[in-house]
């Protein structure tokens, strides 16, 4: 056990880069707040909170997920099917009335749980890389949702949607939800052996091994999670839109985003070091940024240059840093980097 | 290698395709015969150079992400490249044939810078590719359409555009042309001292620096010739279809299943660049086929995924069991057009 | 003891698969999701435009094509099939409103072309002191966005009307009716929503009359036994969904044999598809949903060496050009560009107080041959990706927006 832990990422390194998140998130917010009064707009205001909140709320699920997933040591590029498949089986059951929700919502998350399983033994026991193997299951159910679905299918019934449109305090109950799940991901990683695993294994599997780790059960429940977590996203997408749709996911770009969200947040791509925390930091300064350029009506396809410069530099920084402290003697002239 | 060199060539030869990087030509005839069975007018040399003029530019840009796959990172910059290229050809060169050379520099030029800068935020700023080359391929797709509202002019002039329609002498067309040289050119790269470099840096970079090599000049050149690769792409293309924004879309995914397909190992160090070609190749061959026996246009991303996960769970197996000689040693791997593998590492795994 | 717990999750979620692999199948069956009209239809059809297929609207479609339109022929944006109106004494004002227009995106050369008209239009209702600003959000062609948009102008306060493009029709139908509840006017326009809630819903005649225009065409200049390759941008959008769910029917019917794909528009994939199809047999014609593509669909022809198609396409310059060089049978319909321009009249009609049409139908006419040469001619100077039909000609900033993009 002791070994373990000692592949776990020193405390101090992941607190601080997880403070230079905030940091820039804080940022992000004082310069929207200068950008947005400048236009003559109030950015500090209930609509604006409310606003990035439910912007936070779905790929915030999914980003948890990914988490994950990249802390282990894999990836996953099916979350959008999933996201659209769990709609639709949500939808699909529910179009029955109320009595469907609990049996429409067991549905989907098993589902997706079952998609994340797949995921997880692929990459596990037919050793395919994480890549390949979920952005193949991706190709899969978006074969599987084209050909069967064409335009929305089902229904939620209006108890189901008032999990999208209910706000308490301004806050939607989709974000408390997500936040929620936040803390138990943060649990799991932090407070159980399994989380324990799961850094060891993205860590480095072999050590992880020689350490008597079982490697294959962290990776295949993280996907599971993963994919469970995109299934919620999928849930609450149907509540919001009230009918299932097998394009939604793809719609919102959420495999691509919720990498490029959990990087943001500081979790190395290469796995077994990072956090939850980070990825919420990572997934709102997503949000003030698209908020604040929503507000400020910037040209859609400048949207997209901002994001992707966004992203490059925000990387950047946090590996320029990582440089910097690095002991002199893995690098011959320490400073100079 | 002394084991190897006692086989007779036709062993050798069988033992090759017993590799993934080998397979997939075994792949390509079948793919072939099933083709012209499904349809006899396939087979006619006409239509064969037909299909194979179409599939350039996707196997272009696997030759280019092979480079990028082996040296152990990932391009999907690729169609962001390829739209942003065919934007330019419409709007630079537009209805101008003086234009057409300063175009095709311009290209180039926009080629070398965006490929340089995924390399040096790669390998000097310590961004991992697939986050430089995702945020490359968010701010070229958004700044290319914002620069041209969305859309550009019109198609360039038709003598441009000959490059990637017209046909050499009415019988070959000039992509298939560009194809082969640039196939020709890439095995003979694989080949240099640059290929060796390239497969050790992907194979093990700390021991390719440790023992001398400059893995950040190694990978940028890689990332360059990716991008390269994706401007000819783009250039074909836009003789081919015309000018579009949604040209290139997906093409780096494809890129990549065709590498893969060509049983290069994703975090690099093996492959063979010509299997990626004919990756490509036998994947478009493979919706061909499936379009003549009338399966429904919407089943093709299915295929797609099981094809990729197939063809890297069984490389993995091959990969392993090929490995068995232990008289082979990692520079040879390295000198071998047919590289002997390791381990493959996985997630879960290493 | 944990490594059990990981084991028996495994265990239940692929047993939860297997029982859900027959939930979902009974859920595809849902009677609720069938179409009405599947008694009638032969068996292929129903299965691949069955959910699609609206006998009552196609008949209203049908009829609406030879209808008589109210207002100036000249101004056909103003025009409109005489129906229902919807009051709006309550929302008069002598002062300059704040509109908030929530699009579905720009990521397609028809909604550029509209959007550009839009703006200038608005700065022509500036001028005149109609609308003070307009805010526009952007959804990217996201659903969940374009809720979040809508949502967002609620939650200001500030919107004394709301212009909605909807991204999709179910989905979007909550966040519309949000929108109708704050009681100021709501104006829809392009795709539909599920409610008429909207002060006036604003579309040309529809998919189906767009259908029935170029299928008519089709089977006038082909004989049955002919082949009709059908080249589709994407599944899903109604208005797209019902002009190959009407004019499948009609070919099918006129025993014209049809072959459908999806493209994405993206002429590379319309290149190969009409290539595969040219290897496999003769095609005499093609229908297109959009004419975005159109031109890499002739240049395979040309490329294969065969006889250029009888062709339907749409009044996107780059095809009214492309068929202008040539010699071919073709006719361009038009899903009327010019509507981008009603939305913010509509709005100067209510800020006055005169009762605007529920649902606004605006004419939608097909350019044939002569119209083609008229409408080039008098978009000289414009890109491929321009729509003859923009209607914007007359606007005072014209041509410079539209020309520079």
């Amino acid at each position: 056990m002791t070994a373990i832990t000692g592949t776990r990422p020193v405390r101090r390194t992941r607190i601080s880069t997880t403070a230079i998140v905030y940091i820039v998130l804080l940022g992000a917010i004082a310069l929207s707040a200068v950008l947005v009064a400048a236009a003559g707009k109030s950015f500090f205001s209930a609509g604006t909170l409310t606003s990035v909140l439910t912007l936070m709320s779905i790929l915030g699920f999914v980003a948890i997920g990914q988490t994950l997933v990249i802390i282990s040591g894999s990836l996953d590029l099916s979350v959008p099917y999933v996201v659209s498949t769990a709609s639709i089986v949500g939808a699909g059951i529910m179009a029955q009335g109320a009595a469907g929700i609990v049996p429409g919502v067991a549905a989907a998350l098993l589902v997706s749980a079952a998609i994340g399983a797949v995921n997880g033994l692929i990459v596990t026991k037919l050793r395919v890389h994480g890549f390949i193997a979920t952005l193949g299951v991706g190709l899969i159910i978006s074969g599987w949702l084209g050909t069967s679905f064409q335009g929305s299918f089902g229904s939620a019934p209006a108890e189901f949607r008032l999990l999208g449109a209910t706000t308490i305090a301004g806050v939607p109950l989709s974000t408390i939800i997500m936040l929620v799940c936040a803390g138990l991901a943060a649990l799991l990683l932090h407070r159980t052996s399994l989380g324990l695993h799961i850094y060891a294994v993205g860590g480095n599997a072999h050590v992880a091994r020689l350490s008597g780790v079982r490697t294959h059960v962290p990776v295949v429940v993280s996907h599971i999670l993963c994919s469970m977590l995109a299934g919620l996203a999928g849930l609450l997408l149907l509540a919001r839109t009230s009918v299932g749709s097998p394009t939604i996911g793809s719609q919102g770009g959420y495999d691509l985003m919720s990498i490029a969200a959990v990087v943001l947040g500081g979790t190395l791509l290469a796995g077994g070091s990072g956090g939850v925390l980070g990825t919420i930091g990572g997934v709102a300064i997503f949000a003030v940024l698209d908020h604040t350029m929503g507000v400020l009506e910037v040209n859609p396809f400048f949207k997209d240059f901002l994001r992707g410069a966004v992203i490059i530099v925000a990387v950047a920084l946090y590996a320029w840093r990582s440089v910097q402290r690095r002991p002199p003697r893995f690098h011959g002239k320490g400073k100079e980097a | 290698m002394s084991a190897l060199a006692q086989q007779s060539p036709w062993q050798r030869f069988v033992a090759a395709l017993g590799t993934p990087s080998g397979a997939v030509f075994v792949l390509l005839v079948v793919l072939l015969i099933a083709a012209s069975i499904a349809n006899p007018r396939f087979a006619e040399p006409d239509q064969l150079v037909r299909f194979l003029a179409r599939t350039a530019p996707i196997a272009i840009a696997a030759i280019g992400q092979f480079f990028v796959i082996v040296s152990g990172e990932f391009d999907l910059s690729m169609g962001a490249v390829i739209a942003a290229q065919v934007v330019i050809a419409g709007n630079i060169i537009g209805q101008d044939e003086a234009m057409i050379l300063p175009g095709i520099a311009l290209m180039l030029l926009v080629g070398v810078m965006v490929g340089l800068l995924n390399g040096v935020l790669t390998t000097f700023a310590k961004v991992p590719s697939f986050i430089v080359t995702l945020g490359m391929m968010l701010a070229l797709y958004g700044f290319v359409r914002f620069l041209t509202g969305g859309a550009a002019t019109g198609n360039p002039v038709d003598s441009f555009r000959e490059i990637g329609r017209g046909l050499l002498g009415d019988v070959l067309p000039y992509s298939v042309i560009i194809l082969v040289v640039l196939a020709v050119a890439a095995w003979l790269l694989m080949r240099s001292p640059f290929g060796h470099t390239l497969l050790a840096v992907g194979d093990n970079a700390v021991a390719a620096r440790l023992s001398g090599t400059r893995t950040a000049g190694v990978k940028i050149s890689a990332f360059v010739l990716s991008s390269l690769a994706a401007t000819v792409a783009g250039i074909l293309l836009v003789g081919y279809a015309g000018v579009h924004p949604s040209i290139g879309t997906g093409y780096e995914f494809q890129a990549i299943t065709a590498v893969v397909l060509g049983g290069a190992v994703l975090g690099g160090g093996r492959g063979w660049v010509l299997s990626a070609a004919a990756g490509a190749i036998a994947l478009e061959l493979l919706f061909t086929v499936l379009n003549q026996v009338g399966t429904d246009s919407t089943w093709r991303p299915s295929v797609q995924g099981i094809i990729i996960i197939l063809a890297v769970a069984l490389g993995a197996v091959a990969w392993r069991t090929a490995r068995r000689p232990p008289s082979v040693s990692r520079t040879d791997a390295a000198r071998d057009p047919d590289p002997i593998p390791t381990p493959t590492p996985t997630p879960g795994e290493q | 003891m944990m490594r059990k717990h990981s084991k028996g999750l495994i265990v239940v979620a692929l047993g939860a698969a297997m029982t859900l692999a027959a939930c979902s199948t009974d859920g595809s069956v849902d009677p609720s999701a069938a179409p009405e009209n599947t008694e009638s239809a032969p068996a292929e059809t129903a299965a691949s435009n069955g959910e699609w297929f609206d006998q009552a609207v196609y008949d209203e479609q049908f009829e609406q094509r030879s209808a008589s339109f109210e207002g100036d022929p000249a101004t056909p944006w103003l025009q409109y099939i005489d129906g229902p109106m919807t009051d709006t004494a309550e929302w008069q004002t002598d002062e300059a409103m704040h509109a908030c227009f929530a699009n579905a995106s720009i990521s397609n050369p028809w909604r550029q072309t509209g959007f550009i008209t839009m703006q200038e239009q608005l700065a022509v209702l500036q001028d005149e002191g109609v609308i003070e600003t307009m805010e526009v959000r952007d959804a990217g062609d996201d659903d969940n966005t374009q809720i979040a948009d809508i949502d967002y102008f609620i939650g200001q306060g500030n919107c004394d009307i709301y212009i909605i493009s909807p991204n999709s029709t179910a989905a979007l139908t909550p966040a519309v009716e949000r929108a109708c509840e704050t009681g100021s006017p709501v104006i829809v326009f392009d795709r539909g929503v599920e409610t008429d809630c909207a002060t006036t819903f604003i579309h040309p005649i529809g998919g189906y009359a767009w259908g029935i225009d170029t299928a008519e065409f089709l089977i006038e200049h082909l004989e049955p036994g002919d082949t009709v390759v059908a080249l589709r941008i994407l599944p899903g959008v109604d208005v797209l969904e019902h002009r190959w769910a009407a004019a499948e029917r009609l070919l099918t019917e006129a025993g014209i044999t049809v072959d459908d794909y999806f493209t994405g528009a993206d002429p590379t994939e319309i290149k190969s598809i009409i290539t595969d199809a040219l290897a496999r047999g003769d095609v005499q014609g093609i229908w297109m949903d959009a004419g975005d593509g159109a031109v890499a669909a002739i240049e395979a022809f040309e490329d294969a060496g065969a006889e250029l198609p009888v062709m339907t396409g749409e009044d996107e310059m780059s095809f009214l050009r492309a068929w202008q060089e040539r010699d071919m049978t073709a006719l361009a319909p038009a899903y009327s560009n010019f509507q981008w321009r009603t939305p913010l009249l509509a709005a100067e009609m209510i800020a006055n107080g005169e009762p605007v049409p529920t649902e606004w139908v605006l004419p939608q006419t097909p350019l044939d041959a002569d119209a083609r040469d008229e409408a080039i001619a008098a978009n000289e100077g414009m890109p491929d990706g321009h729509y003859a039909l923009f209607g914007g000609a007359d606007l005072p900033t014209y041509p410079g927006p539209w020309q520079d993009r």
